[in-house]
């Protein structure tokens, strides 16, 4: 079920609004419109569904108009056009009274500079929203002392917002807003300002935090490992314009423009690439049919040194190495049984390149990729360094 | 050229806009003048009736509490106003004192929603700053005319002049103070569905107070600075004696006198800066 269903929603900021609307409908590009009428086009008409329990990731540079639509989704920022579906209720149109409601008990934010109040204490920030809902006293420290536990900091609650590290600070900003227990988490750039190595840990502790709690993020970012990293799914976006929605590695493999294609050309390929995207079809014999005459034709006609066996059913057995198989030809043996080895390496379908990686290099044969005991494809050497390097066979091999 | 239009008579206007003011809001004068300027001038006395070493015992010890429990302010408080007792302007004193609580009490009451109104609205944004320009420059004994003829000669008017000199730097202050707020905490008190009073006192004003604190501080320092002037039409207190010794010529009183109103202003000078910082 979609909680989320934001159509055809539009920003433009100015005074000639409905001039420049028009002028986007005959399909006029940002700039010419702000030549032509001085205004700025935030967001062109974005529409998107967000289901439940998912992260949805919007990214985009800065400037192509992230922070501006996650801003209409919450009316922070009023949209010129277009609605904003939020469990079945139109926010575009809805009065001040019913926005209020819906801020305070559906939707919380978190801030790219955290926004916490300074002159009020760790508990005193995370309460805020419970506050301003009328709750009592000591029913709002309650639940505010939760979330901070939920979020690793329970012992700091009597400290000030500028006695903690930025980590931390971030952290009092998720838990404020999970205090208020929203259906709706959005996060604007919430991690942007972290150094790097402190980021990478919110985000494992927010996709852990979601695996328990299954809210619906609508999480912003500039970054598009971030985005891959956390992201169910990912909207890019330019000019104000959502050029893409899929999930990673859609939008990896299948970039739908050459805009998306330059974006993503320069991600880290190795931290979304699994196993079944660069394995080969693999040379097999099958140990109930074939002997040592079958495998050794096999292997001198694909130039091998090694071929995969395996039975009837796609099972796989082992391998045989190149001299085994010939020594057994010359003993005249009937099966591979005797020469079969087992120390080959394995992985899963799903299992990231890094993780091939390492084991390739120790590995005396190509790597075995299988599903429940089938052999579905074999990784060579090459195909991981090619993928490393970003090389073009990547999907083609796949 | 430059007199084909006759002189304007806009002296003439404002005599007739002042003695229609007086004229349809004398209900509203006289009874500040009366009611109000008993009250006022009763405080004063009863300060004034006040043990002086009481006096100086309670604003020693307030001192050192808001200094953070340091003696410097509280030692110079004690001198300064033993000095002041000693020169026998104690009674002076206290009706100066009187008139710059109640001067910067005024202007603080009205500067502070006035700067809130303008830190909210563009209008009252426009309409208010050509008007806090007009007040802090134009020179203070002009305004002594008409406070005289609403309210007479005495204290009150002394007020009035007072509070018409020192509200603008609370005014502009506060204004600036809430107009500095960052947009992100701004955005964070939205995001969570604050109304817009729920913004205003759970997150503009605490962000905001040492700033609107440094415009009370300016005020109460402007209004102290009114003292003199407001002796020109009457107030009793230390103003009075510098005048009278300019009247008379005479070096060392005025002085004195002055030196008076020096140790009151560092005192309460001091006293609310330190209360900013806490």
């Amino acid at each position: 079920m979609s909680v989320i269903k934001v159509n055809n929603l539009s920003k433009v900021f100015g005074k000639k609004t409905k001039e420049a609307l028009s002028l986007l409908d005959e399909g006029y590009k940002k700039e010419e419109i702000l030549k032509k009428t001085g205004c700025t086009v935030g967001v062109n008409r974005a529409s998107f569904e967000v289901e439940e329990g998912e992260v949805f990731v919007i990214m985009g540079l800065s400037g192509s108009g992230k922070s501006t639509l996650v801003r209409l989704l919450n009316r922070l920022i009023d949209p010129t056009e277009g609605d904003v579906e939020v469990g079945g209720e139109n926010l575009a149109k809805v009065g001040k009274e019913r926005l209020r409601k819906v801020r305070r008990e559906k939707m919380s934010m978190v801030f790219q500079k955290f926004g916490l109040f300074p002159f009020r204490t760790v508990l005193e920030n995370t309460e805020f929203g419970l506050e301003i809902q009328g709750i009592n006293k000591e029913e709002r420290a309650n639940k505010a002392k939760e979330a901070l536990e939920l979020v690793g900091l329970g012992s700091f609650i009597h400290q000030y917002p500028d006695q903690l590290s930025g980590g931390m600070q971030q952290r009092v900003g998720l838990a404020r807003a999970l205090a208020n227990d929203p259906e709706v988490l959005l996060m604007d750039e919430a991690f942007s300002a972290l150094d790097p190595l402190i980021r990478k840990d919110m985000q494992d502790e927010l996709l852990d935090l979601q695996e328990k709690m299954q809210k619906t993020i609508i999480f912003i970012t500039h970054d598009l490992d971030e985005a891959l990293r956390i992201g169910d799914r990912i909207a890019l976006m330019k000019d104000g314009s959502i050029v893409q929605i899929g999930t990673p590695e859609e939008i990896l493999v299948n970039p739908a423009n050459d805009y998306v294609e330059r974006f993503v050309e320069d991600v880290d390929r190795s931290k979304v690439l699994t196993a079944s995207h660069i394995m080969k079809r693999p040379e097999t014999v099958d140990i109930e049919k074939h002997g040592p005459r079958v495998a050794l034709e096999r292997i001198r006609e694909q130039g091998l040194s090694s071929i995969y066996v395996v039975d009837r059913s796609k099972q796989l057995k082992g391998y045989v190495i190149a001299e085994d198989v010939k020594a057994a030809r010359e003993k005249e043996e009937k099966d591979l049984h005797t020469i079969l080895r087992t120390d080959m390496p394995t992985v899963g379908l799903e299992a990231p390149i890094h993780e091939i990686f390492e084991i390739i290099h120790d590995a005396p044969v190509p790597v075995a990729v299988v599903e429940e005991g089938k052999l579905k494809g074999i990784i060579v050497r090459g195909a991981v360094i090619a993928a490393l390097a970003n090389g073009s066979g990547v999907t083609e091999d796949a | 050229m430059l007199d084909f239009i006759p002189k304007i008579p806009l002296a003439d206007w404002v005599n007739t806009a002042v003695e229609r003011i007086q004229d349809t809001f004398e209900f509203i004068f006289d009874p500040i003048k009366e009611d109000f300027g008993g009250f006022v001038e009763s405080t004063a006395e009863w300060l004034s009736q006040i043990p002086p070493i009481l006096v100086i015992i309670i604003v020693a010890l307030m001192t050192f509490f808001v200094s953070g429990k340091k003696f410097g302010l509280s030692i110079f408080a004690i001198v300064g106003l033993w000095f002041v007792y000693n020169q026998e302007l104690w009674e002076q004193l206290m009706y100066t004192f009187t008139l710059v609580v109640f001067a910067s009490l005024i202007s603080i009451i009205i500067g502070i929603p006035a700067g809130i109104w303008m830190s909210k609205s563009k209008w009252a944004q426009a309409i208010i700053t050509p008007i806090l320009d007009f007040m802090q420059t134009m020179p203070a004994f002009v305004y002594l005319i008409p406070a005289v003829v609403f309210f007479g000669i005495g204290m009150v008017p002394g007020i009035f002049a007072s509070v018409v000199f020192a509200t603008p730097p609370v005014v502009r202050f506060t204004n600036l103070g809430i107009r500095q707020v960052s947009a992100e905490l701004v955005e964070a008190a939205d995001a969570f569905g604050t109304t817009g009073s729920q913004k205003l006192f759970k997150v503009e004003l605490p962000m905001a107070r040492k700033t609107i604190m440094a415009g009370v501080n300016q005020t109460v320092m402007l209004a102290l600075s009114m003292v003199v002037i407001a002796s020109m039409i009457g107030s009793p207190g230390l103003g009075d004696e510098v005048l009278t010794a300019l009247q008379r010529s005479q070096e060392g009183p005025g002085f004195v006198a002055g030196l008076g109103i020096v140790i009151l202003a560092i005192i309460i000078d001091r006293v609310s800066q330190n209360l900013n910082k806490g």
